[in-house]
């Protein structure tokens, strides 16, 4: 299982602030190309990925257990 | 208080000030980021700012220690607040002292740029006509830089 965490306009579009994926493994880009076929609008080339609070790359792996958040254009200041 | 911290409550000055003060400290530079009414003639009603407060915190506490690394003997306190926030509330406050005064501005500098790069806060305007999600990162999966 991995856990998904939205933020902002992505909390929105999904209307949820985070669930429970069934997946044993996958890549962050795999994670991407999942939330712009379940959420249309999703918009996945300008979100990024943080695996366990930490920004990842789109060939890193996820692990069941692991936390996953998507993160937007951040706008923080 | 914490060192780098996301809160809710309004942001008191005061003790990050005497936080990052010590007896080596020749200079304190206090930034606080605030909400404006204006922006490119749009008038906003007020904020609303969300973030994601443990990885938030952390990319905080990181930025603070890239800060000590470029500028020996700074000492660094940062604290953003979420939730509504009206026209003038603080929405960011950097402390930073040092030993002389140019370190402690250039590195309060270099805080606020890397804040609206890297640490995962959203700032929603709302207007009288409508709001909007505001992103501001400048570089995206694939373009050749990742923003770590």
């Amino acid at each position: 299982m991995i856990k998904v965490h939205y933020f902002a306009r992505l909390r929105e579009l999904t209307g949820k602030s985070e669930e429970v994926l069934t997946h044993d493994s996958m890549t962050v880009e795999d994670l991407l190309n999942w939330a712009e076929l379940t959420y249309p609008g999703f918009g996945k080339g300008t979100i990024h990925v943080a695996v366990n609070e930490e920004y990842a790359l789109p060939t890193d792996v996820i692990q069941s257990g692991d936390v996953c958040a998507f993160i937007p254009p951040v706008s923080g200041g | 208080m914490k060192p780098f911290e996301i809160i809710e409550q309004p942001i008191e000055t005061q003790k990050y000030a005497d936080y990052v003060l010590h007896a080596g400290a020749g200079a304190v530079t206090i930034f606080t980021g605030n909400v404006r009414e204006w922006t490119h003639g749009v008038r906003t009603l007020y904020l609303s700012y969300e973030a994601y407060i443990p990885m938030a915190e952390k990319k905080l506490a990181e930025i603070g220690g890239e800060m000590e690394a470029r500028w020996p003997g700074v000492k660094v306190a940062i604290v953003h607040r979420i939730g509504e926030l009206k026209i003038s509330d603080v929405a960011v406050l950097i402390a930073v002292s040092s030993p002389h005064r140019k370190a402690a501005y250039e590195a309060n500098e270099y805080a606020i740029e890397r804040i609206k790069e890297v640490v995962p806060i959203w700032k929603k305007e709302i207007w009288e006509d409508g709001e909007e999600w505001i992103g501001a990162q400048k570089k995206y999966p694939g373009e050749g830089k990742d923003i770590r």
